[in-house]
């Protein structure tokens, strides 16, 4: 199966309660796995309805993370991002 | 020392820590809310003193012991093992941990991965399996170092990998809980379960550690 890559969208949040931790925003990685759906945190945080989303494990490189700086290119990491929160990474 | 007579317990204890002052002030308001909410719902018969008590005991039973168990089954049963790292929840629940609110994903430590766990935005820990989490958990240092330097914090802990093994963090940033089924040390063939559970620390689980057999 083919890789499907995608990018955390950089947004701003305002110091609203978000579970998209800024240091993945702008990055890009591969869906490890599909889980949900689960209730949009974004919304239950604030007593709204809450939508149901899928939510995807995402790899990310430490060379994508942290660029030079990175400890060691080629460790990975992963993180759960919400749907709402990720586009194709060939999006302009 | 009794704690009652006239003594004033300042500055540094016989032991060289600081005495901290008694509790003696007022209820915060929160505090005050919990116990009103409390006595509320025992009052109109929605729970019990017994029920909250019988919630809190189970709490304070839960700790590193349950996922050592549920290590050293994986070890020595390849169909668990397999149905663990197929679906967490499910697996441990045929052990006996219930499922709480967030389900589990066990990742598995090989010759060539080593897994480490982390909650970036707060503290989330599989409660269920390893109890409370500890403080060096929850504290900034960890959370922010620990996905940009791993193998320097891992170092820090007693733990150097060579540089064939790739370190993958996970962060736990929404509703799975993780817990890293460590690999069996070499020199364990035929020991009970319960043996090779004592091998098994809560770090290891946390992936800051790995289990060694005892030289």
């Amino acid at each position: 199966m083919a890789e499907e890559r995608v990018r955390v969208k950089a947004l701003g949040t305002w110091g609203l309660h978000v579970r998209t931790p800024a240091y993945l925003r702008g990055k890009t990685g591969i869906v490890e796995r599909r889980l949900g759906p689960y209730p949009n945190p974004e919304q239950l945080a604030y007593g709204l309805k809450a939508e149901a989303l899928p939510v995807f494990r995402v790899r990310f490189t430490m060379a994508e993370l942290w660029g030079a700086q990175a400890e060691n290119p080629d460790d990975t990491l992963e993180a759960e991002i919400y749907a709402h929160w990720l586009e194709p990474a060939d999006a302009a | 020392m009794p704690h009652d007579d006239p003594f004033e317990h300042t500055g540094m204890s016989p032991s060289g820590h600081p005495y901290r002052p008694d509790q003696d002030g007022p209820l915060t308001r929160f505090q005050a809310m919990e116990i009103a909410i409390r006595e509320l719902l025992i009052e109109k018969g929605v729970t019990t003193e017994a029920e909250i008590a019988a919630a809190i005991a189970y709490m304070d039973t839960r700790s590193p012991a349950g996922g050592a168990r549920v290590v050293a089954r994986a070890w020595t049963d390849p169909e668990f093992r397999a149905r663990l790292l197929a679906d967490g929840s499910a697996a441990v629940l045929e052990m006996g941990f219930p499922i709480e609110a967030l389900k589990l994903i066990v990742v598995e430590n090989t010759p060539r991965l080593h897994n480490v766990v982390v909650c970036t935005l707060c503290s989330c820990y599989p409660r269920n399996l390893l109890g409370l989490p500890p403080d060096w958990y929850k504290q900034r240092a960890y959370r922010s170092r620990v996905v940009r330097e791993p193998r320097r914090v891992l170092a820090e802990f007693g733990l150097t990998l060579p540089e064939g093994i790739q370190v993958r963090v996970h962060d736990s940033t929404a509703d799975q809980r993780y817990i890293v089924l460590p690999m069996r040390p070499e020199g364990t063939e035929g020991w009970s379960e319960e043996d090779l559970a004592a091998l098994v620390t809560r770090d290891c689980m946390i992936g800051v550690a790995v289990p060694r057999r005892p030289q």
